[in-house]
């Protein structure tokens, strides 16, 4: 019965993750770059650790003191005002109303901007270390958020926590094979994803804690998830033809 | 004093912007699928199609107005 829930947690989680990571690494590339790695890439790992000691400073208390159904409501609204705000996003730029994330333009303005910072120290570089650490702290808050939600009203924090770190692996182990920032990641098409997850487990949540009895408990997410992704299949179309630009829709 | 009161105002403004953002209707719609969701608990069937409604009522009206805002 925990198999599906389970599932769509881990494929969330994950998906979330892989995008905001996918932009964290545009931004430790740029620092890399032009402010050298070692500073960089301590950054980084300073930003990762934070992250992780955030988890469980907010998630296991909230595990532990918070009764199941109020938690459930709590965790259930923060992911649908996400998931909705995700999914509202993704359409647009889906259909040409907004510019989608452009990596390699973040890419070059970063560069661009670190290299009026001032001399590079060869050692440590504050400004690298600084620049990195931001980077992967606010795109990682995010995710934090979500790995909390997910992990804490399933009670599976730590499959939540292991499944962003992968993300966060696979991500900076490509991006470090590669040797560049990756541009030709779908972003916008997995931003929609996981937006339909997000938006389908918050109502699922808040449902749950408010008492609402979902016809095949568990299973009934996968009917939320086919309600969103076929009102998504049937909105872009319904954008698109209102669209400023005709070939902004690429995703 | 003065870091306190700078962190706690950082911490507020986070939360509004990540709640609120440019889209209010969002987040009040997720309010209205919270009092909906516990207003109609105990009608099992009512419930189960009201509260998903609720939310993809909102998005479609939320993504129109942004479509309407960029063409403009």
């Amino acid at each position: 019965m925990h198999t599906t829930s389970t599932w769509v947690l881990v494929l969330a989680v994950f998906g979330a993750s892989a995008v905001e990571m996918v932009e964290a690494l545009t931004i430790v590339l740029a620092a890399g770059t032009s402010r050298g790695w070692r500073s960089a890439l301590e950054g980084a790992a300073t930003a990762v650790v934070v992250l992780g000691v955030l988890v469980l400073a907010v998630g296991v208390p909230l595990i532990r003191y918070v009764p199941i159904d109020a938690l459930r409501v709590i965790v259930g609204a923060l992911l649908l005002t996400l998931g909705l705000n995700w999914l509202r996003k993704a359409w647009l730029r889906a259909s040409g109303h907004k510019a989608l994330h452009d990596e390699d333009k973040i890419y070059a303005e970063t560069v661009a901007e670190l290299s009026h910072d001032g001399p590079v120290n060869p050692k440590r570089d504050a400004v690298g270390f600084a620049v990195a650490f931001k980077g992967v702290f606010l795109e990682g808050t995010e995710v934090v958020l979500i790995v909390i939600s997910l992990g804490a009203s399933q009670g599976r924090l730590g499959l939540a926590s292991l499944a962003a770190l992968a993300a966060g692996v696979v991500v900076f182990s490509i991006g470090a094979v590669v040797a560049k920032q990756l541009s030709s990641v779908p972003e916008n098409t997995i931003k929609l994803a996981v937006g339909i997850m997000l938006t389908s487990f918050g109502l699922f949540w808040v449902g749950e804690g408010a008492g609402v009895h979902w016809p095949g408990s568990d299973l009934f997410l996968l009917a939320l998830v086919a309600v969103f992704a076929l009102l998504s299949a049937w909105m872009i179309p319904v954008l698109r033809r209102s669209a400023p630009v005709a070939d902004g829709a690429a995703a | 004093m003065g870091a306190v009161r700078r962190g706690l105002g950082a911490f507020g403004r986070f939360w509004l912007d990540f709640l609120v953002g440019d889209t209010p209707e969002l987040f009040v719609a997720t309010l209205v699928v919270i009092a909906v969701a516990f207003a109609l608990a105990g009608l099992h069937v009512a419930s189960v199609i009201i509260v998903p409604a609720v939310a993809v009522l909102a998005l479609v009206w939320s993504a129109l107005r942004g479509r309407v805002k960029s063409s403009a």
